[in-house]
C-alpha cells in the first residue's frame, strides 16, 4: 500500500509534467480532467453561441428550458442520444462508421500537449507545435472519409470544398506558426530585442518552451517586433477560422448553400460527434494561438505593473470573475417574471449565482488563488477568442469558394513568407548586418 | 533520462499494424479501403520513427504523408469514378509472375540477413537523444545538405507545375 | 527476439517492400499501385531511420544523416505522388479507365 501511496505523492513535489516525471498514474489524472473540462467548454461553448447570437440579433435565444436557457445544451444531448440512427443505403458501412471517430481522435489528441501552466499539460514533447499542427490536420482525412461515404452529391461536393479549404488554410497557419518560432530563438530582452549570444541554439518547438520564452524575453510575441508580431498573430487568427469551418468560411457547411455539407447524412449521436470535434478544434487552434502569441498561461503586464501589490491584484482576478458572474445571475434572479410558473426557475438560477459566487469566495483564499492562476489566465485568453469566434459568426457575411481559396492562397500565403523573411532579419539584425552590408558596402566602396 | 517503456511491444503492435497495412493496400478491391490501410500503416510508422528517437521525422511523416499525400489520394479517388473498376478483374495476368519475382527478391534478403547478422552489433546510445533532434536535422540540412535542401524545392517547384499542367482540361 | 536491434527494423523494412513490389507488380488499378509506390518508399525511409539511430549510437548525437535523407525521401514522395495522379486524371479524362494494363496504345 505504501509504495502506491508513494507513487502518486512522488509526483506532487518534482516539478514537471507527467509525462516527463513517467507517471502513469498522475497522466491518466491530467487526461481525464482535460476530457471533462472539454465537455464543459463544449456544452458552455453550445448555450454562450446560441444566447450571444441571439442577442447580437436583438432577439432573446432559448430562454424556456431552464432559467435563461441554462439547461438548453443538456436537452440538446439527450435528443441527439434518443434519435435515430440512420445509415444511407448504398453508403459504405465501415467508411462511414469510422469518419466520424477519426475527427473526434484528431480533435482530442492534440489536447496532449495543451499547455495550462507551466507544470500542468500531460507532457511536453519536443516537437509539442508540430504535432499540434500535424494531428489537426489528420481530421481533414476524416471530413473526406465521410463526405465520401454518405453516398450522395452534397456531401460528397461539401466535403471536397471543406477539406480544400483546411488544406489551403494549413499553409498559412503553418508560415505563421514559423515566424512566432523563430522568435523563440532570440535572447535580447524587449519589444524589439534582436538575437544574443547562442542565438540559433535555443529555439523550441515544445509549447511550455515557447510560453517559457516569452516569460523570459519579458514580452508576449503579439507585441515583439512591432508590427511583424501582431500581423503574424492576425494571419494565424484568420487562418484558424478558416481551417475550423467557421464564419465566415463556413460555406461547406452552410444550410442554404449544401444542406449541412459533408456531415448532412449523419444524425443522432454521430453528428453530435462533428458538432463535438468542431468545439473542440476551435479550442485547440485558440490554444495554439495563445500559447505562441498571446503568451500562454502569463498574466499581461509582467514588467510595467510589477511588485507585491499589482500581483496581488492579478492574482484576484479569478474570485472577481466568478463574483461577477454570480452579480449577474442574482441581478436576471432579480428581474425574473413574478410569476408562480417561474418559481422554479427563478430558484435555480438563484442556486446557480449562488454556486458561482462559493466557488469565486474559495479563489479569494491564498493557497488556491496561487494554484489556480496560470490555469485561470489560459482559460479566460482561450475565452476570449470563443467570444472572437461567435462575434465573426454574428457580423461577416460568408465568402464565397472561390473568394475563399483566393483569400487563403493569394493574400494569406505571400505576407505569411513576407512576414518570416522580416521577422528572421529583424532578429538577426546585428548579424546581418555585421556580415552581409558591411562587406558588401566596403566592396561597392572599393570598385567605386 | 527516462528509460524507454516496454519497447517490444510497442514495436510488435506498431510493426504489426504496419504490416496488416501493407497487405490490405495490396489486396482490397476498394480503392478508397486501400487508402485507409495506407493511413492506417503510415501512422504506425510515424509511432515507430518515435521509437528511433526521431521525433522530427515522425512530425514530418503526420504532417506530410497521413495528412497531406494521402488527402491528395482520396480527393483523386474521389474525383475518378472508380465504381466501375471495381467489379472488374483486380489482379493482372502476370500475378503469378510478379509473386516469383517478389519471392527471388525476399530470399535474396533472407539470404542477406542471414548471412550477415553480426554486422550490426548494439551499442549503447547515448542519452537525451530526443531533446536535441529538431536543432540537428535544421543544422544539417541547411549547413551541409543545403545544395540537396535547394534541389529538393526546384524539384516540388516543377512538381506543382506538372500536376497543374497534367490535371488542366485545356493546355 | 525481445530486444530490438536493428535487425528487427530492417527485416520489417524488407517485409514492406516485398509487399509493396508485390502490389505494384500484380494490381491492375492505377491508384493502389501508385499507392504500394508509396509503401516502397515508406520502407525504405524505415530503413534509413534505423540506421540513422544506429550511426547515433557509434557517432554520437549529431549523426543524423539517415533522417535528413528520410526527410528527403519524403519530399521527393509528395512531389511524385501529385504527378503521378496528375497524369491519372489526365488519362482517366482520355479513355475512362483506370487499369494499367489497358494503357496499351502503342501496341500493334
Amino acid at each position: 500500500m505504501q509504495p502506491i501511496i508513494d507513487y502518486i505523492t512522488s509526483y506532487l513535489n518534482s516539478n514537471k509534467t507527467p509525462g516527463a516525471a513517467g507517471n502513469f498514474f498522475w497522466a491518466f489524472v491530467y487526461i481525464l480532467l482535460v476530457f471533462v473540462g472539454l465537455s464543459v467548454a463544449v456544452i458552455a461553448m453550445n448555450w454562450l453561441e446560441r444566447k450571444i447570437l441571439a442577442h447580437m440579433q436583438v432577439r432573446l435565444g432559448p430562454m424556456r428550458v431552464g432559467p435563461h436557457g441554462l439547461l438548453q445544451p443538456i436537452a440538446d444531448a439527450i435528443k441527439l442520444l434518443l434519435k435515430e440512427d440512420i445509415m444511407p443505403a448504398e453508403a459504405d458501412g465501415f467508411v462511414f462508421w469510422i469518419a466520424p471517430f477519426i475527427v473526434v481522435l484528431a480533435a482530442f489528441t492534440v489536447f496532449v500537449v495543451v499547455p495550462f501552466g507551466p507544470t500542468h499539460a500531460i507532457t511536453d514533447m519536443n516537437i509539442g507545435i508540430l504535432f499540434m499542427l500535424g494531428v489537426s490536420s489528420l481530421s481533414v482525412l476524416g471530413i473526406v472519409m465521410a463526405g465520401w461515404a454518405s453516398n450522395s452529391h452534397y456531401p460528397l461536393i461539401g466535403a471536397l470544398r471543406s477539406s480544400a479549404q483546411m488544406v489551403s488554410y494549413e499553409v498559412a497557419m503553418g508560415l505563421a506558426v514559423v515566424s512566432a518560432i523563430l522568435m523563440t530563438s532570440l535572447h535580447g530582452l524587449g519589444l524589439y530585442g534582436a538575437g544574443g549570444v547562442g542565438t540559433g541554439d535555443t529555439g523550441t518547438l515544445s509549447m511550455i518552451g515557447i510560453v517559457q520564452a516569452q516569460q523570459e524575453q519579458g514580452v508576449w510575441f503579439v507585441f515583439k517586433f512591432f508590427p511583424l508580431g501582431l500581423i503574424a498573430f492576425f494571419i494565424f487568427a484568420i487562418a484558424m477560422v478558416a481551417e475550423t469551418n467557421r464564419a465566415p468560411f463556413d460555406l461547406p457547411e452552410a444550410e442554404s448553400e449544401l444542406t449541412a455539407g459533408f456531415h448532412t447524412e449523419y444524425s443522432g449521436f454521430r453528428w453530435s460527434l462533428f458538432f463535438l470535434a468542431e468545439y473542440s478544434a476551435m479550442i485547440a487552434v485558440s490554444s495554439i494561438a495563445v500559447t505562441l502569441w498571446l503568451g500562454g498561461w502569463l498574466r499581461p503586464f509582467p514588467n510595467l505593473l510589477h511588485g507585491a501589490t499589482w500581483d496581488l491584484v492579478f492574482n484576484l482576478f479569478p474570485g472577481i470573475t466568478f463574483l461577477f458572474l454570480a452579480a449577474l445571475c442574482f441581478y436576471s434572479t432579480a428581474r425574473m417574471p413574478k410569476h408562480p410558473y417561474f418559481k422554479i426557475q427563478t430558484m435555480g438560477l438563484a442556486g446557480f449565482g449562488a454556486m458561482l459566487g462559493l466557488i469565486g469566495l474559495v479563489l479569494f483564499i491564498p493557497a488556491v488563488f496561487v494554484r489556480v492562476q496560470d490555469i485561470y489566465w489560459f482559460a479566460i485568453k482561450v475565452a476570449a477568442f470563443m467570444y472572437l469566434y461567435i462575434w465573426y459568426r454574428g457580423t461577416f457575411p460568408r465568402y464565397r469558394f472561390d473568394q475563399l481559396m483566393k483569400v487563403g492562397w493569394k493574400i494569406l500565403l505571400p505576407m505569411g513568407l513576407g512576414l518570416l523573411i522580416l521577422t528572421a532579419g529583424m532578429g538577426m539584425r546585428s548579424e546581418l548586418w555585421i556580415g552581409v552590408v558591411v562587406p558588401l558596402w566596403h566592396w561597392v566602396a572599393n570598385i567605386l | 533520462m527516462n528509460p524507454p517503456v516496454a519497447t517490444p511491444f510497442f514495436f510488435y503492435l506498431l510493426s504489426g499494424t504496419m504490416l496488416i497495412g501493407g497487405i490490405l493496400v495490396i489486396t482490397r478491391r476498394n480503392a478508397v479501403h486501400s487508402a485507409l490501410a495506407l493511413i492506417a500503416a503510415l501512422l504506425a510508422q510515424a509511432g515507430l520513427y518515435l521509437m528511433l528517437y526521431a521525433p522530427f521525422v515522425a512530425g514530418v511523416q503526420i504532417i506530410l504523408y497521413a495528412g497531406g499525400i494521402m488527402v491528395l489520394f482520396l480527393f483523386v479517388i474521389m474525383l475518378v469514378n472508380l465504381e466501375r473498376a471495381q467489379k472488374e478483374r483486380q489482379f493482372n495476368k502476370q500475378w503469378l509472375v510478379g509473386i516469383a519475382a517478389a519471392g527471388a527478391l525476399g530470399g535474396l534478403f533472407i539470404t542477406i540477413y542471414t548471412k550477415g547478422k553480426g554486422i550490426f552489433p548494439d551499442h549503447a546510445m547515448p542519452s537525451g537523444l530526443e531533446a536535441q533532434n529538431t536543432q540537428g536535422v535544421g543544422v544539417l540540412l541547411y549547413g551541409q545538405y543545403m545544395f540537396a535542401f535547394e534541389i529538393a524545392s526546384l524539384l516540388l517547384l516543377v512538381a506543382i507545375i506538372g500536376a497543374v499542367v497534367m490535371a488542366k482540361k485545356r493546355i | 527476439m525481445l530486444h530490438i536491434s536493428t535487425l528487427h527494423y530492417m527485416v520489417l523494412s524488407a517485409a514492406l517492400f516485398l509487399l509493396g513490389v508485390i502490389g505494384v507488380l500484380t494490381r491492375r488499378n492505377v491508384v493502389i499501385v501508385l499507392m504500394s509506390i508509396e509503401l516502397i518508399l515508406n520502407a525504405v525511409n524505415l530503413n534509413l531511420v534505423a540506421f540513422s539511430h544506429y550511426w547515433q549510437g557509434i557517432q554520437g548525437p549529431n549523426a543524423l544523416h539517415g533522417q535528413v535523407f528520410a526527410i528527403f525521401v519524403i519530399t521527393d514522395a509528395a512531389a511524385e505522388a501529385a504527378v503521378g495522379l496528375g497524369i491519372l486524371i489526365a488519362f482517366f479524362r482520355n479513355k475512362e479507365t483506370v487499369n494499367v494494363d489497358e494503357v496499351n496504345l502503342l501496341k500493334w
